[in-house]
């Protein structure tokens, strides 16, 4: 299971603060403190509200970059700013993300294979997100051939079922389970799957408790990687504990930390 | 219609690990043995890398091996008193990779040989032959502990590969290897689980030793549970290939040990007469023995039979040859 840290998102004050003076410390403290919970990948999103989104990714890519070498998933809709981060990244990066929609998949797509990137890939078009799993796995199907017909492997694209809080779109959570369950056989190799976990709980008490509950249950379904808080102790132990009970990894007392380094 | 070879792309290999230091890197030995870094399952040549051949080492005691059959015994009958003698032997005339000494002399039930008198079979071993070195205790652990450090630093910078650690008495051995750089063997009971915990606790001492850990899963003979210990190396490798750091290393067993007290080598003629030959008959034991565990993927066999040893040193021959297409 890939953990991809959440916590460099312009969404967070302290990261907002960061980018508008350019001063690199709560970065860096996110940076480290994700790679040490065991974070696997860093997400980088300005914010919704950034003004130079362009010119704040490439600052927030290299300013990662000074402490950490996990690889970086570039969180954007301006592909341009996804673009400008790709050219810094000293390493092959994930490109966060792309609807099953012309010309979008041109632009990242096209992309993804000049700098040797993953792809998340949204199950969801110009109609929304779809209601349930045959319409999900149909815009996959979408997102499965243009990848390839692009030139980007299978199986660095993940798609995405989307994930709708519980409280609001209750219906929707098995709609999800049985999507993972089907894009591992829409091709061969298969195309990973990813969720935003923490979109489970928006606006519902017990965050923590929702989060970690469906990430297991995601990961019985086939859940490949998450983005997800690393920080969070009881997930990334549930996450662990996951991993052994579905035989992903052999059992050793240690078996909690061995996780947590795996990103090293 | 030609044939399409499905090959399993692995993401990860076993460790690679140096035995042994010349006279460049600090040691005396004329030359290192280098063991692991398999990236596919053994002798798949065709799918990934098998960069190094397996290789045997002969065993040496510091002492007559009262409990061996006669018909292994008269190979070495000329050399019991003297381990470099015996070490020489091996080398020389029946051309062993490494020498593995056991130290069973310092056993308090056979001879309790000091630490020291241990220290200085060692060296009288190391100045006798110039191939790599394994250094087995007397297998009681607490007299083990006093003897792995004069070992340990009277052999400093030769690259020895000690043992054993056990998951319940790992630290002594750990830090004689850690403070002199030597390699260390990690020993389980055929358990998957301890071989992992063991590997992991073994790093918390010292990472240094991260290139340095050789597994001994524990071997059992032919006929004995062979299978098991067979399925836990499968199990290992493939952890190993999937990306599990910690069961990555290179694995070492201890073949001759296990099987010259089965029975089927240790049985007369004259008790079994259906049974064939001894003599024969238990050399082939420990031939057919170490050819399965060959396939199992282990690095270092150690053997004693010079018959034995040569067979399977054909088998290795066999199975290095390429078969990539």
């Amino acid at each position: 299971m890939i953990i991809i840290g959440e916590r460099i998102n312009g969404m967070f004050t302290d990261i907002a603060k960061a980018i508008n003076e350019r001063d690199p410390a709560a970065v860096h403290e996110w940076a480290r403190k994700q790679e040490e919970s065991g974070a696997h990948y860093l997400d980088i999103n300005v914010g919704p509200g950034s003004k130079e989104p362009v010119e704040a990714m490439k600052w927030l890519v290299e300013k990662t970059q000074e402490v950490t070498d996990l690889p970086l998933c570039l969180d954007s809709t301006k592909y341009d700013a996804i673009e400008a981060g790709l050219q810094v990244c000293k390493q092959p990066a994930m490109i966060n993300s792309v609807p099953a929609e012309m010309p979008k998949m041109e632009r990242v797509f096209s992309m993804a294979a000049e700098h040797d990137a993953e792809v998340i890939g949204l199950a969801m078009n110009e109609e929304g997100v779809p209601k349930d799993a045959e319409s999900r796995i149909a815009l996959a199907m979408e997102l499965v051939a243009t990848a390839d017909a692009f030139g980007v492997p299978t199986d660095s694209l993940y798609i995405d079922p989307l994930v709708l809080p519980c409280n609001v779109g209750q219906d929707h959570g098995p709609e999800v389970f049985e999507t993972l369950r089907q894009v591992k056989v829409l091709a061969d190799p298969p195309p990973k799957t990813t969720v935003g976990l923490s979109n489970i709980s928006q606006g519902v008490k017990n965050r923590e408790l929702i989060n970690r509950v469906f990430a297991v249950m995601a990961m019985a379904n086939g859940l490949d990687s998450a983005i997800a808080d690393a920080c969070d102790e009881e997930l990334m132990e549930s996450v662990a504990t996951a991993r052994i009970i579905l035989n992903k990894d052999i059992y050793c007392e240690s078996y909690v930390d061995v996780f947590r380094k795996s990103n090293r | 219609m030609a044939v399409d070879i499905v090959k399993e792309k692995h993401k990860s290999k076993v460790t690679e690990v140096v035995l042994g230091a010349t006279k460049e890197e600090g040691g005396t030995r004329s030359h290192t043995i280098k063991v692991g870094g398999e990236s596919t399952l053994p002798f798949l040549h065709f799918e990934g890398e098998v960069p190094n051949r397996p290789v045997v080492a002969l065993e040496v005691w510091d002492m007559v091996p009262e409990d061996w059959p006669s018909s292994l015994k008269e190979y070495y009958k000329d050399v019991y008193d003297d381990p470099a003698a015996w070490a020489k032997k091996c080398v020389d005339e029946y051309g062993a990779d490494l020498i593995a000494v056991r130290l069973k002399s310092a056993d308090p039930d056979f001879k309790d040989s000091s630490a020291q008198e241990c220290a200085d079979t060692v060296k009288k071993v190391l100045e006798a032959v110039s191939v790599p070195l394994i250094i087995f205790g007397c297998g009681k652990a607490e007299k083990d502990d006093q003897i792995y450090q004069a070992v340990a630093e009277a052999a400093a910078g030769e690259n020895l590969l000690m043992g054993i650690a056990e998951l319940e008495n790992y630290k002594a051995v750990t830090s004689a290897c850690m403070a002199n750089q030597h390699c260390i063997i990690a020993n389980s009971p055929i358990d998957i689980n301890i071989c992992k915990q063991l590997n992991i606790q073994i790093l918390e001492m010292s990472q240094a030793l991260a290139s340095k850990i050789i597994i001994d899963p524990t071997v059992a003979a032919l006929g004995y549970g062979i299978e098991y210990s067979y399925s836990i190396m499968e199990r290992a490798r493939l952890g190993a290939l999937q990306g599990d750091k910690m069961l990555a290393f290179p694995v070492i067993g201890n073949i001759g040990q296990e099987v010259w007290r089965a029975k089927e080598a240790t049985v007369s003629t004259d008790d079994q007469p259906g049974w064939g030959e001894q003599s024969e008959r238990a050399m082939m034991w420990e031939a057919t023995t170490a050819m399965a565990y060959l396939q199992a993927g282990m690095n270092i066999l150690v053997m004693r039979h010079p018959r034995a040893f040569e067979l399977t040193k054909n088998n290795i021959d066999e199975l290095m040859k390429d078969n990539s297409y």
